[in-house]
C-alpha cells in the first residue's frame, strides 16, 4: 500500500518520517463496578495509530470493543476510563468536555458499528441519516448536502443513490445497510475511522466487498483506521499492523504479514483453531484456557 | 437407506416462494452441508424437514418414510435441530436440567435423571452446570447444552443451522470437535447449514451450494478442498472465503 506500511521494527512506534502519530494511548484502563468490586476489562494497554491500518483482534470479552469505545469516550457511567495519556492530533481526549467531544465525534474520529439493523435509526431515511452527520458539523446549503449524500452513496458502490437515499433502513439489505453506515461515517471526512466488527453481521461474499470499500476509502483519503474484529484472517488481510488482545491486555503486536510467525501461545492457539478450506486435521487444537486467566 | 430425501420440494412463506424444486438425497451416516449466502433458502430447507415451515409441496422422506406437513412425533424422535444462536434458543427461565428433561417427558421416556447426567458428560459439560440457568453459561457452554438437548431423544439425524457462527474461533473449534466426535460415537447423520466453507471442509463429506432458493451444485468435499467446484457461483463463494481466510501479506 502507498500509505507506507510501518516496517516490522517495533517498537519504534512514532509514525513514519518522524511525524507524530494521529492517536496515542498510554496505559488505558476501563473498569466497571460489580457486586464483587470493580472489574477491569481493559488493563493498561498502550498503542498509537498513524495514517495506517491497525487491527485489534481478540475473542469476546477481551476488551477490544471497549478500547475502541473509550477512544470516543462512549463509555458511560458507571464505567470508568483512565489513561496516562490519550491524545488525538495534539488534543487531550481525556480532558475534553462532552460538548467538545461532540465536535470531534463524527467529524474527526468516527466509528462504524457492528450491526446495521440496530445502529441505524428506523424512522429516518437513509439519506437524512447520512446528511445528519454533515449538517451537524458543517454549514452547507441543502442542495449541496444532497449532492454530497448522493456522491457518498455512490462511492460506497450503491447503484441508484437517489432512490436509496429515500429508503428507510428496513428496506435495505444487511450489506447495503452496512455500506450506508460507512457512508454516514465517512461523509464528514474524519481523520480516524474506528470499525468495530464492521462485517460480522454480513455474508462472506458481502464481507469482502464492504472491507474493500473501507480499505479503498481509507487509502485514497489518507485516513487512519482501527479495525476491531475477532477474525484473525480478516484482520491480517486488511491491516498493516495487528494487536492481539486477551482478557484486557495486548499479548502480541506484529506486522500483519508476520502473523504466521506470531510467538505468543494465545495467538498461536487462535491461528491453529481456525479450520482451513483444505482441512486435513482430524481434530482441531483447542486453546488451553488455564494458561490465561479470564475469558 | 437414505436418511433424508427431498423430492422436487418447493417451500413458501405466505405468498412468496423461497425454495424452488430442490432434490436432495442424504445417506444415513453422511455429513452433508448446505452453503450459500443469507436468503438463499438453506435454513428454510432445514425448517421444512423439522416441520417448522409447513407450507411446502413435493416430497420429504425421513429415514425412508414420507413425512407430513405438521410436527410429527416420529420425526421429532429421529430428527432434531440445533439452532444458530445459543443465546436465543434456550428458555431463559428453565434450568439446564429442565431443558434437557423436557423432550424425555414429552415422549414418555423414563430414567430421566441418569440420561441427563450421561448426556451432559457426553457433550463435555461438568455436572455442576446441571441446575444452572442459561444466563450463567458462556456461549460455547450454551451451544453444548443446545446440542445435548437435541441429542436427548437419541435421534438419527441432526439438523445444524449455523451451529458455530455466533461463537469465537477457539470455542468454534471445541464445538466442531464435539460434533465430529458425537457423529463418530453415535453414528449420526448431519445436515449442516453454514456459510463458512472451512467448517464444511472440516466436518462434512458432501455439500450443496444454494443460490436464490435453488441448488446450484452438489459436490464432494474433496473438490472443495482442492478448490475445484464447477459452477461459477461456487467459485465466487470460494474466492470470497479464501480472500478472507488466507493469512498472508496485505495486498
Amino acid at each position: 500500500m502507498a500509505n507506507g506500511a510501518p516496517p516490522p521494527s517495533f517498537p519504534s512506534r512514532k509514525g513514519e518520517g518522524g511525524a507524530e502519530p494521529l492517536l496515542s494511548v498510554k496505559n488505558l484502563r476501563v473498569s466497571f463496578p460489580t457486586h464483587r468490586g470493580r472489574v477491569e476489562v481493559v488493563k493498561g494497554i498502550s498503542f498509537s495509530v498513524g495514517k495506517e491500518r491497525l487491527g485489534i483482534v481478540g475473542e469476546s470479552g477481551s476488551g477490544k470493543s471497549m478500547t475502541g469505545r473509550s477512544i470516543l469516550k462512549l463509555i458511560r457511567k458507571p464505567g470508568l476510563v483512565t489513561a496516562d495519556r490519550m491524545e488525538f492530533d495534539g488534543i487531550d481526549l481525556l480532558s475534553q468536555s462532552e460538548k467538545q467531544m461532540r465536535s470531534i465525534r463524527g467529524a474527526r474520529i468516527s466509528m462504524v458499528m457492528q450491526d446495521p439493523k440496530f445502529s441505524l435509526n428506523p424512522v429516518m431515511t437513509v439519506g437524512e441519516q447520512i446528511g445528519e452527520a454533515l449538517v451537524t458539523h458543517t454549514r452547507l446549503p441543502r442542495r449541496e448536502v444532497n449532492e454530497r449524500i448522493w456522491a457518498m452513496l455512490d462511492s460506497v458502490r450503491i447503484d441508484d443513490p437517489k432512490r436509496v437515499a429515500g429508503l428507510y433502513p428496513h428496506e435495505v439489505s444487511g450489506g447495503m445497510g452496512q455500506r450506508v453506515m460507512i457512508a454516514m461515517m465517512l461523509i464528514p471526512e474524519p481523520e480516524l475511522l474506528i470499525a468495530d466488527e464492521p462485517t460480522s453481521a454480513l455474508d462472506v461474499s458481502v464481507q469482502a466487498q464492504v472491507l474493500d470499500i473501507i480499505d479503498d476509502l481509507v487509502t485514497t483519503k489518507g485516513m487512519g483506521l482501527i479495525l476491531i474484529s475477532h477474525d484473525l484472517g480478516l484482520v491480517s488481510r486488511y491491516c498493516d499492523r495487528i494487536l492481539v488482545m486477551n482478557s484486557g491486555v495486548v499479548v502480541e503486536e506484529c506486522a500483519a504479514g508476520e502473523l504466521e510467525n506470531a510467538s505468543h501461545p494465545y495467538t498461536r492457539g487462535l491461528l491453529a483453531a481456525m479450520p482451513t478450506i483444505n482441512e486435513q486435521r482430524d481434530e482441531l487444537p483447542v486453546l488451553d484456557r488455564t494458561q490465561w486467566a479470564g475469558t | 437407506m437414505s436418511a433424508i430425501e427431498l423430492n422436487n420440494v418447493d417451500i413458501s412463506y405466505g405468498d412468496s416462494k423461497v425454495v424452488h424444486g430442490v432434490n436432495l438425497d442424504i445417506a444415513e451416516g453422511e455429513s452433508f452441508a448446505l452453503v450459500g449466502e443469507s436468503g438463499s433458502g438453506k435454513s428454510t430447507i432445514l425448517r421444512a424437514i423439522a416441520g417448522l415451515a409447513p407450507d411446502w409441496t413435493g416430497g420429504i422422506s425421513v429415514l425412508g418414510r414420507p413425512r407430513t406437513h405438521g410436527i410429527e412425533r416420529r420425526v421429532a424422535r429421529q430428527v432434531q435441530m440445533v439452532f444458530q444462536d445459543p443465546y436465543g434458543s434456550l428458555h431463559p427461565r428453565k434450568t439446564i436440567d429442565a431443558a434437557l428433561s423436557e423432550p424425555l417427558a414429552i415422549n414418555g421416556v423414563g430414567n430421566r435423571g441418569e440420561r441427563v447426567a450421561a448426556m451432559l458428560m457426553a457433550v463435555g459439560l461438568d455436572q455442576r452446570f446441571r441446575f444452572r440457568f442459561p444466563h450463567q453459561l458462556s456461549g460455547g457452554q450454551r451451544q453444548r447444552v443446545a446440542i445435548a438437548r437435541a441429542l436427548m431423544l437419541e435421534p438419527k439425524v441432526l439438523l445444524l443451522d449455523e451451529p458455530t457462527s455466533a461463537l469465537d474461533v477457539s470455542v468454534q473449534a471445541e464445538i466442531l470437535n464435539l460434533l465430529k466426535r458425537l457423529r463418530r460415537e453415535q453414528g449420526l447423520t448431519y445436515l449442516l447449514v453454514t456459510h463458512n466453507l472451512p467448517v464444511v471442509s472440516f466436518l462434512c463429506d458432501r455439500l450443496a451450494v444454494m443460490r436464490h432458493g435453488r441448488i446450484v451444485e452438489v459436490a464432494d468435499v474433496a473438490l472443495l478442498k482442492q478448490g475445484k467446484l464447477v459452477e461459477a457461483y461456487s467459485q465466487e463463494l470460494l474466492a470470497a472465503t479464501e480472500g478472507i481466510v488466507l493469512v498472508g501479506t496485505p495486498s
